[in-house]
């Protein structure tokens, strides 16, 4: 198993340029997704066969407050013209999406919101997701980001055979 | 394997409360559909009557009125220690963007505290396939032995936020929607709550239910959640997760074994096609389809729920729902969809679903302890 963290207050292009520094689509993301798009490049960046589609390996992102910190721009923007480009980010489960795009992940992809940050209770649940026949390995990530200034995160990179 | 089953469900719809009752509007062809004032724009839509209700959120209340319907129609006590709760929705509380209430996590807590449920609830928000993807869950949880019961239930309203969003990306249509027609210009929002009591022990019940039997209830057989790996906002044009979702359950069931299949179709130009590819890469171009948002409207996070409880009150009467707006094929290659009700003697379906963040799920229903 591996494990990521990033720290709240460090330079998320910072840290773009240096695990990533190919994709600006990045750019147009919400913090949440450039989070847990730069928490998978930290995980995955040395794997061999990286970029071949594959549907073994599922994307589990957990939080307690979902998207509400782009939810907060995107509403601010309906009171004047309403974002579509803010819009598609107000959903817990893009960033989940993210990096199953950026990655050519085809498995699960999944967004879990919980009272709090309980790590019995997410690998409970990451414990069930392997019960997909289909599923060998899991990105697993807790990102709380309630604010843009303001997020916790853990993610780590779990094999099957980790866990049973 | 473990086998789940549904010991009950509850529905709050504007063409009805419960399940029956829903089942026979749709029979019929009702819907609420009107036009409302929008932010300015106005937009059709199928909403809940709010009637004089004054309580802090009305999400919160037709949430717990759904749930509880459900345990009443399944009969069983929900508030032991082996009970689990899973809530399905994208936007819960939204128009409380600003204070603590817009937490799904606020929600989903209060409805455990409202139950009675005493473990940590779980709010499963992936898109529009959130309902389908919270009732995986709900199955995975009893098949994991720490849970006889699990409780899904999902709800939607719908506020400006919703509303201008989808109106920014031009995915709303003026006019009652038309999934898989070709004249079909988007869809149309809607709001409802459902919910669905699963349990591992169906004999485990009030003397309420004491003619239930195995044969008379239905079980959640298996189902899948996959990506296509393609893009946040718009669905693979191979339908490469719809695809792959229906692989999974096309290991417990033949294409020929099934009643229908529930589709999602939502009546955009490309949610319909990507579907109708994905079936036939599944080699399901012969089996019925239809799809309930001529009558609904996308609930979203109470779609999968929903139209998973209408899909089997219909399969128990033996007949296969029209497609409320479809006249013309609009899809190529084309699938079976109709606008007339038709009949079937099969006893399982298939729910689709796909949403935003490339999400795609598939889950298979079928009745009566087959296999």
């Amino acid at each position: 198993m591996k494990q990521a963290s990033i720290l709240c207050g460090a330079s998320l292009t910072d840290l773009y340029r240096q695990w990533a520094g190919d994709y600006p689509k990045f750019f147009k993301m919400d913090t949440l997704s450039k989070l847990g798009f730069l928490l998978a490049e930290m995980l995955v960046h040395d794997e061999p066969e990286r970029f071949t589609f594959r549907e073994d390996r599922a994307v589990l992102v957990f939080s307690r407050e979902g998207c509400v910190a782009n939810d907060r721009n995107y509403a601010r923007s309906m009171q004047d013209f309403p974002s579509p480009a803010l819009f598609v980010y107000t959903l817990p489960n893009i960033v989940s999406g993210e990096i199953s795009i950026r990655n050519k992940w085809g498995g699960e992809s999944s967004a879990f919101v919980l009272e709090s940050y309980d790590e019995a209770q997410i690998w409970e649940i990451v414990r069930q997701a392997f019960q997909d026949s289909r599923t060998k390995s899991a990105f697993v990530a807790w990102i709380d980001c309630p604010a843009d200034e303001n997020y916790v995160t853990n993610a780590w990179l779990v094999d099957k055979t980790d866990l049973f | 394997m473990t086998k789940v089953y549904c010991l009950g469900c509850g529905v709050v719809t504007p063409v009805g409360n419960t399940p029956a009752g829903v089942y026979e509007a749709v029979r019929k062809g009702k819907s609420a559909f009107r036009m409302y004032e929008g932010w300015p724009e106005p937009y059709y839509a199928s909403l809940l009557e709010r009637g004089d209700f004054e309580e802090a959120s009305f999400f919160d209340h037709i949430l717990l009125q759904a749930s509880r319907a459900a345990v009443a129609d399944a009969g069983i006590d929900i508030t032991g220690p082996r009970v689990g709760l899973v809530l399905s929705s994208i936007k819960g509380n939204v128009e409380k963007i600003d204070s603590e209430d817009v937490s799904l996590a606020v929600s989903a807590s209060r409805l455990a505290r409202a139950l009675g449920v005493m473990t940590a609830p779980i709010v499963v928000s992936n898109a529009c396939i959130s309902g389908l993807a919270a009732l995986l869950q709900g199955i995975r949880m009893i098949r994991s032995g720490a849970y006889d019961h699990v409780l899904v239930a999902g709800a939607e309203v719908q506020s400006r936020f919703i509303v201008t969003g989808f109106q920014s990306l031009k995915a709303l249509s003026l006019n009652p929607c038309t999934p898989f027609d070709a004249g079909r210009d988007g869809l149309n929002l809607g709001e409802a709550a459902a919910a669905m009591l699963l349990s591992s022990c169906p004999f485990e019940a009030s003397s309420c239910h004491s003619e239930r039997s195995e044969e008379s209830l239905w079980e959640l057989v298996d189902g899948a959640v996959r990506n296509d790996a393609n893009h946040i906002s718009g669905p693979s044009r191979m339908g490469e997760g719809s695809y792959n979702a229906l692989r999974v359950v096309l290991d417990s069931v033949k294409p020929e074994e099934l009643a229908f299949v529930n589709v999602h179709g939502t009546a955009t130009r490309y949610n319909d096609q990507m579907e109708a590819i994905a079936l036939n890469r599944a080699g399901m171009q012969e089996v019925p389809v239809n799809a309930l948002k001529g009558t609904f409207g996308h609930t979203m996070g109470a779609a999968g729920i929903l139209e998973s409880i209408v899909s089997m009150q219909a399969c128990d009467t033996g007949v296969v729902l029209p497609t409320k707006g479809f006249s013309t094929m609009g899809v190529e290659p084309a699938v079976s969809v109709s606008a007339r009700e038709r009949k079937t003697d099969k006893k399982a379906f298939v729910k689709l679903l796909s949403g935003f963040g490339g999400v795609n799920g598939a889950l298979l229903f079928r009745k009566g302890g087959g296999r």
